[in-house]
């Protein structure tokens, strides 16, 4: 009876816990820490406005009164009580970075997905249809790369920045900032798929697929596609790091999050003003939690970079 | 033994040269915007300008006019309408033209012409003659008893070098327009330009040729001028000894700097006081959210926002302590100043709320703020502050903050609905004040006044001020301006700044109240 029974296809909770990327990430320490941190820092800044005692981002609530009180201490002036202390407007750092590590998250996310939506789009095409596609798409992502990403992220929010309406310029700054920080990194998704893709379109499955005469598209996204991910997937990982340094780096700056909304970066600088005059809690702790969260999702990249990779197998 | 005897002969061979090759490291937040010296009316143009330029008088530390380029001056005996200034002889520009009445003549026609940003303070004026070579009389349309005090910024340029370069007209700065002057100097001052790259670095060598090597102590020998725009920087670069000396030690750093050996820092009120200006005569506003109206046109909205800024908590914890809250957009210097003006707002958010509610907006509106982050000592930190401020009251307010260069044009081209400005008053008098800032912008006055505002009746009397002869009439007239722009809540005053210079111990000078070093007083130990 029992060998006749066809085996129940496991669950994908079971696939998952049965697959090497498991096995691999219980047995690496660090990558059990880093995502922890991760973990916690993302819930943090989901959780934002349920944790946080106060809204940063309403101007309205803030009492210029408790600006500089150290952490842990009753204000002089007003006697109210911060965790770690407050910046030079009396916003509250403990709420301040919550709300600004959301900034920061949502657009090192969106960048990183804009990236790799035109980035793979891009590579996928020159990879497959190869001729004039392929030059045209891979000169220019050989002329950005000749630029610094830094630079043409600032260049993009300097023209977005200039064609916005004033009235709606802090509003879409955040949009602006996911545009210039996703253009600027497309070329290493472009350049990665496309490698991958002029192995995969010489493969026998491939050859098959063209035989039974199914539409270029539909190979390209059925077929290659799904085969081409995996290094996709280190390299948004990484990216992800990079974008929510990029992020704070222009809002360090000053090109970046407004300073009524401040991103992680927006606070280290604001932070590094202080640094001389004894107010360090401004620039360490914003500081300290950005380190946490780039470097987390970097050791992770690195991680998941080395699992996948079948020659370190 | 041997060696302190060797040390002080050293020292002693060191003093008797005098301090003849001294280099002065000096910093500040922003740079000099253009070197034409008529093109600015801008306090670090006037700065840099000071140095390698001069006027006819200037001020000392204390105020009080001194001879520059002109010996002595007085009103004509036969024409009360008329002044008569003396030149100094023997004074040659850094080319080697000789300095005559001819282009005293020239500079000031140039001063005075539509694109000048010094013009209101010569609208007096109605003909400058050049009686012979070292004597120039100056023709007003009426007695002017203040018309030296204008001048005291009014730089004189050499009539052939600007011919010869293409540099008769003044710069339209505002148009971007590069010139010949705005990029090259040639003064008869202190100071000769080298070498200048805008926001970089700008280098100065003493002129030895100078007519007042002997009279002054001339111990610089060369100026290296160096912009550095980040606060931390600047004071990083004080403590670390790469300047030595910067013009805005940030007031949170007044306490480490002063306690570090080798450093000092002087203060002193400056002669500038920080303010908001609104556009309240337009009719509709780019930069809001109301349609159809100008809700800064209704004086109770002017009267809520002033009523809402609290003024002690930043000068609390912006300024820490460095600032003197103003009700009034003149400083104390100032012929005009009153201390009930000066102490007339007072912080009540729940009154301000009712007028609001009065004035039809009690659900607020949204507007923009422009504000330098390079000028004024805190200046972003204090718009920040005034956002918050006024979100209490229902205005929901988005902050650009941006660098000078790029935030003064927006007043002068009147592109700004509520913009951050602050004023320092060289002439010491309100008439400053009110051409500038007050009268309706026109050809020759209103020029930094970027309200929309138009009242012909206050034109009138700002006018009337040129040619009063009787100071008690004048100052009754000044006063009579004054509680119009105080009533009609013209500008949100914020506070006068006060002034603090960081320096090592080899740096000796007093503070300038205008904020304008001139180096050929330093002494350097």
């Amino acid at each position: 009876m029992a060998q006749n029974e066809i085996p129940r296809a496991p669950s994908r909770f079971a696939r998952a816990r049965n697959s090497d990327l498991y096995y691999s990430f219980t047995r690496t320490p660090v990558a059990i820490v880093s995502a922890a941190v991760v973990i916690v820092l993302v819930l943090a800044a989901l959780l934002a406005p349920l944790i946080a005692p106060h809204n940063p981002f309403d101007p309205g609530t803030l009492n210029l009164m408790n600006g500089f009180t150290p952490p842990g201490e009753a204000n002089a002036f007003t006697g109210d009580y911060f965790l770690l202390g407050t910046d030079d407007q009396g916003r509250d750092v403990f709420s301040t970075m919550l709300y600004g590590m959301r900034i920061s998250l949502f657009v090192g996310f969106s960048a990183v997905m804009l990236a790799m939506v035109v980035g793979v789009v891009l590579g996928l095409l020159a990879g497959y249809l190869g001729g004039w596609v392929e030059s045209t798409i891979m000169r220019i992502a050989d002329i950005q790369l000749t630029f610094p990403a830094i630079l043409v992220a600032m260049l993009i929010f300097g023209i977005a920045k200039g064609i916005t309406p004033p009235a709606y310029r802090d509003q879409m700054a955040i949009w602006v900032l996911i545009l210039a920080i996703g253009l600027s990194d497309w070329v290493q998704f472009a350049r990665v798929v496309r490698g991958a893709t002029l192995v995969e379109k010489n493969r026998e499955y491939v050859q098959a697929a063209r035989l039974v005469g199914r539409a270029k598209f539909s190979i390209m996204i059925r077929h290659i596609l799904p085969n081409v991910l995996n290094p996709v997937l280190v390299i948004a990982t990484i990216s992800l790091a990079l974008a929510i340094i990029a992020e704070a780096t222009l809002s360090f700056l000053g090109v970046g999050a407004p300073p009524t909304r401040p991103s992680l970066g927006t606070l280290i600088r604001i932070g590094q003003e202080f640094m001389f005059s004894g107010e360090w809690w401004i620039l360490l702790f914003p500081a300290g939690t950005l380190l946490a969260l780039a470097l987390s999702i970097n050791l992770l990249g690195d991680w998941l970079r080395d699992a996948l990779n079948p020659k370190l197998r | 033994m041997k060696i302190t005897g060797f040390l002080a002969a050293a020292l002693l061979s060191s003093t008797a040269l005098g301090a003849s090759a001294e280099t002065i490291r000096w910093a500040r937040a922003g740079d000099s915007l253009t070197l034409d010296p008529h093109a600015q009316n801008e306090g670090p143009t006037h700065a840099l300008s000071h140095q390698i330029y001069e006027p006819l008088i200037i001020r000392d530390t204390t105020g009080a006019f001194e001879p520059a380029l002109a010996t002595d001056w007085a009103p004509s005996e036969e024409d009360p309408n008329v002044w008569v200034f003396n030149l100094r002889d023997g004074v040659t520009f850094h080319d080697g033209a000789e300095f005559t009445a001819e282009d005293v003549v020239f500079s000031f026609e140039r001063a005075m012409s539509e694109e000048s940003d010094m013009k209101e303070l010569l609208n007096s004026i109605t003909e400058i003659r050049a009686v012979d070579d070292h004597t120039v009389e100056f023709v007003t349309d009426g007695p002017n008893p203040i018309l030296p005090s204008n001048m005291t910024n009014l730089f004189i340029m050499d009539k052939g070098w600007a011919e010869a370069n293409d540099a008769v007209g003044v710069q339209d700065y505002e148009g971007g327009e590069q010139t010949f002057a705005s990029t090259n100097a040639n003064g008869t001052g202190p100071f000769v330009l080298q070498s200048r790259e805008p926001d970089v670095r700008t280098v100065l060598t003493r002129n030895d040729d100078y007519w007042g090597t002997s009279d002054f102590p001339m111990d610089v020998s060369e100026i290296v001028y160096t912009p550095i725009q980040n606060a931390a920087t600047r004071v990083a670069a004080l403590l670390s000894g790469e300047v030595d000396f910067i013009q805005d030690v940030p007031v949170q750093d007044l306490g480490r700097v002063g306690e570090t050996d080798g450093l000092a820092v002087k203060s002193t009120p400056q002669n500038r006081t920080i303010f908001f200006g609104l556009n309240l005569g337009a009719d509709d506003l780019a930069n809001d959210d109301v349609e159809g109206e100008n809700p800064l046109a209704n004086k109770k909205v002017r009267q809520a926002m002033n009523m809402a800024i609290n003024r002690d908590a930043i000068k609390k914890v912006v300024m820490r302590d460095q600032s003197e809250p103003a009700g009034m957009i003149a400083p104390p210097f100032v012929n005009g100043w009153t201390e009930e003006m000066d102490n007339s707002v007072s912080t009540d958010v729940e009154q301000a709320k009712a007028l609001m509610e009065e004035a039809g907006y009690g659900d607020g509106f949204s507007i923009q703020l422009d504000c330098p982050n390079d000028r004024y000592i805190n200046d972003e930190a204090i718009c920040q502050a005034a956002v918050g401020m006024l979100a209490q009251i229902g205005i929901t307010v988005n902050l650009d903050a941006k660098p000078k260069a790029q935030h003064f044009p927006l007043i002068s081209n009147e592109e700004t609905d509520f913009f951050m400005l602050g004023w320092g008053v060289p002439t010491y008098d309100s008439e400053y004040v009110f051409n500038f800032l007050v009268h309706t912008k026109g050809d020759d006055r209103g020029s930094w006044n970027a309200l929309g505002y138009s009242n012909p009746e206050l034109d009138e009397k700002i006018q009337s001020l040129a040619s009063e002869t009787d100071l008690e009439v004048r100052d009754q007239t000044i006063a009579d301006i004054w509680s119009v722009v105080q009533d009609d809540v013209l500008y949100i005053p914020v506070h006068h700044q006060v002034l603090n210079w960081g320096m090592t111990d080899a740096v000796g000078t007093e503070v300038d109240p205008e904020d304008s070093p001139k180096f050929k007083y330093f002494e350097m130990n």
